[in-house]
């Protein structure tokens, strides 16, 4: 157990380290730098996704969804981070009371 | 410090307290599934990514072996690698740094600097969020192992509704164009999509590929 965590701990750390390092003028090739600034859009939004709409194995349609509908209203009115998110919260809570 | 500095920090905080609720049932699954204390707060200080950790005790918990879980968790961990490379040229770190830095690379540190077109915002956007996970992470990560349920649910308050939330609140300033709301939206919808029919972790993954495409396939 303590190998594969131990294993575990070093590969993914040396996979965060990998990132950071690649050198800029990889980076510098037009279709490099786009798809570097496209990533964090499709995957913020994927794990919105999958924050919001699955259950295990199962996609599901609960209070989370009603908290990011609040979020996104909450942001169209230019609301600020802290209220967003816990505006959020406080929708799925109180719908799970009911 | 500015306002605006101040602005970030709590803005980290929130995001740490949201994210490091999550470490309490971590812990608190990682003892049901027999990990030791030690081993449960190894999990969170050193490989201190919530899906790699979520996975690995998973795999442990259907009965597979502990180094099938670091093969799952190594494979959600790919994800970091790709959020490095955004991170790069923003955060510019001196080789020391980034040698530190590397570990605090997460889902939530790479929202908060991403989103800021200074670099010292970004540095302090990266930094804030993921030392204010990481501890708190940990902290929770201890909680939960020992008190196990007594702590509660997150989702009694409604925290997993809140972290999506953050991630919305995170994306937002990048939806502004057309290019990026339909790939925000086409990876949200392959990334659901695949829930049913693949292991955790790897719908979003694929979802990188459909930003990976998208990349190669445009034009600005």
């Amino acid at each position: 157990m303590w190998t594969a965590i131990l294993v575990a701990a070093a590969g993914c750390y040396l996979l965060k380290l990998a990132g950071l390092s690649v050198p800029e003028s990889v980076l510098a090739h037009p279709v490099m730098s786009r798809v570097a600034d496209l990533l964090p859009v499709a995957m913020l939004a994927a794990l919105i996704g999958v924050q919001v709409f699955a259950t295990g194995a199962d996609i599901t349609i609960d209070a989370r969804v009603a908290g990011l509908l609040v979020a996104a209203a909450a942001l169209l009115l230019r609301a600020p981070f802290l209220v967003v998110v816990a505006l959020a919260a406080l929708t799925a809570a109180l719908l799970r009371m009911i | 410090m500015t306002e605006a500095r101040r602005d970030i920090v709590r803005d980290a905080l929130a995001v740490g307290i949201a994210t490091g609720a999550y470490g309490v049932s971590f812990g608190a699954i990682a003892a049901a599934t027999g990990l030791s204390v030690l081993q449960a707060c190894a999990l969170s200080a050193l490989v201190f990514t919530g899906a790699s950790q979520f996975a690995f005790v998973g795999v442990v918990a259907a009965g597979g072996a502990p180094l099938a879980g670091t093969a799952t968790a190594l494979l959600l961990g790919s994800r970091n690698t790709l959020y490095g490379l955004r991170l790069t040229s923003l955060l510019s770190l001196r080789p020391g740094a980034r040698v530190v830095g590397s570990h605090l690379v997460i889902d939530e540190s790479t929202a908060m600097a991403v989103n800021r077109t200074d670099r010292d915002d970004a540095r302090l956007g990266f930094f804030a969020t993921g030392l204010a996970v990481f501890v708190l992470w940990n902290a929770a990560t201890v909680a939960g192992a020992l008190g196990g349920q007594a702590l509660g649910d997150p989702r009694d308050l409604g925290l997993d509704a809140a972290v999506g939330a953050a991630f919305l609140a995170l994306l937002w300033p990048r939806l502004e164009t057309r290019t990026n709301r339909g790939i925000a939206v086409a990876a949200a919808v392959v990334a659901v999509g695949l829930v049913p029919f693949v292991p955790a972790g790897v719908p979003v993954l694929v979802a990188a590929g459909v930003a990976i495409a998208a990349g190669v396939a445009g034009r600005r």
